[in-house]
């Protein structure tokens, strides 16, 4: 019984370690080609992603110092981590604790370079992540006041979605998500593929197998981030599925038709309309006194 | 597994563009390459940024006294493996300025070129033709790096 329990656990871990980069590798690869057909082209194939990453393991790492694998280390490890806290419906707020060490990782590993576009650009990413935690937090509030446990497990003993009762953080989460996934209005700090802004931001000097595990590390966040939204349809896991996926070809639509802000309209734009429309849905469910457990 | 990491380099070949002081011709019609008629990006080539990301050098212009350092801090930023590609006339030859008392000449004068596109300037359909062909080249410099001992294999 305990070695069928154990092997069970074993073969749960292989899957969350196994499968999101997977899903993420397929979700980039449907991103570029997607783009490709809204811009007219015919884009690349389905797996570009994963030979670019194939591609860039071949290659020689050139590194300012050293310690700048060290923070691309810590940030895939901790990316991963928080990803298996999500799947393992661990502490909301613990989960989003350690995913921020993986974003402060990644900026100290700008930072550490030196050169000036890798600075300007981790100093761009410390502003947007100034502009989404606050979010995040009112998330991880209302979720509290609603089921009355910061654990992602106890979702599951109700079957009322969260979508019902916080409407407006989903919207504020949209926003978020265009953050998050560096897609255009935001995509200041660092871009993906045929925007450049600043060289490359806080990948300037990144190269090779770093570069690499930068991008394996983005898939796992892929699959974490629109894991934030299936939250959203707990009870039921196809409608919450359909609602990841809308959100994320919603994110590429926004992305090929927003030309880029400025860093103040952003902070502008989400410490006002962003926060109020957060601060709004959180004092309804206190006044009301919502419930769902 | 094997059979993605064939030709690896020659399904995903980023590109950085270097401009040598050439008239603008070359570069307009270096980045007509990547746009939705040509579309170069269906063949894996990306525009990037920076050198440290790049696998393909790829020059305009023709070689002079001023860029001569900018060109091979560049260069010497590239991880191995790396290809250079002369784009034009001037940056195969000099061109119209050769013999100038500013220019040195070609790119090659400087860097190893691979690849030379010639024209004045050349149409995008040649300049994506040297891209794969510089491509080619890049696979066989990795397999070279991986087994110095067997030579080219392909």
């Amino acid at each position: 019984m305990i070695t069928l329990i154990n092997l069970k656990i074993l073969i749960k871990l292989l899957l969350i370690l196994i499968l999101p980069p997977v899903i993420g590798c397929i979700l980039s690869g449907i991103d570029r080609k997607v783009t490709a057909h809204l811009q007219g082209r015919v884009g690349p194939p389905l797996l570009q992603p994963l030979y670019d990453v194939i591609k860039l393991f071949n290659k020689e790492n050139i590194v300012v110092n050293k310690y700048q694998n060290v923070y691309v280390i810590t940030y895939f490890i901790f990316v991963v981590l928080s990803l298996f806290m999500l799947l393992m419906k661990m502490d909301f707020l613990m989960i989003i604790f350690v995913y921020t060490i993986a974003n402060t990782s990644l900026i100290v590993g700008g930072m550490s370079t030196g050169s000036p576009y890798s600075r300007i650009g981790s100093v761009r990413e410390t502003i947007s992540m100034l502009a989404y935690e606050p979010i995040l937090l009112f998330y991880i509030i209302g979720m509290y006041m609603l089921t009355g446990s910061f654990k992602i497990s106890k979702l599951a003993y109700t079957n009322k979605p969260l979508l019902y009762y916080l409407p407006l953080i989903f919207i504020a989460m949209l926003f978020i998500m265009t953050i998050k996934f560096k897609k255009s209005p935001f995509d200041f700090s660092t871009s993906h593929h045929a925007h450049q802004e600043l060289v490359k931001g806080m990948f300037t000097e990144y190269s090779g197998p770093a570069l690499a595990i930068i991008e394996v590390a983005h898939w796992y966040e892929y699959v974490f981030l629109l894991g934030l939204i299936f939250l959203f349809w707990y009870t039921s896991p196809i409608i919450g599925l359909i609602l990841a996926l809308i959100t994320f070809f919603l994110e590429i639509v926004i992305d090929n038709i927003c030309a880029r802000l400025s860093w103040e309209w952003m902070l502008k734009f989400t410490w006002t309309i962003i926060i109020g429309l957060s601060i709004a849905n959180i004092l309804f469910i206190y006044l009301y006194n919502v419930k769902i457990l | 597994m094997a059979g993605i990491s064939k030709n690896i380099m020659s399904k995903s070949p980023w590109v950085v563009h270097v401009n040598c002081n050439s008239c603008n011709g070359c570069d307009i019609e270096f980045l007509a390459c990547l746009t939705p008629i040509y579309d170069a990006e269906r063949l894996g080539i990306i525009n990037v940024g920076t050198p440290k990301q790049a696998d393909i050098l790829v020059v305009t212009g023709s070689a002079n006294y001023k860029n001569i350092d900018v060109l091979k801090n560049i260069y010497n930023q590239m991880p191995e493996p790396k290809v250079v590609v002369a784009v034009g006339a001037c940056a195969c030859t000099g061109g119209v300025f050769h013999s100038c008392y500013n220019v040195i000449g070609g790119i090659d004068e400087i860097l190893p070129v691979d690849v030379y596109v010639p024209g004045c300037c050349p149409k995008p359909e040649s300049i994506i033709d040297g891209l794969i062909e510089a491509s080619r080249i890049l696979e066989e410099k990795r397999i070279k790096i991986k087994n110095p001992d067997k030579g080219v294999a392909i």
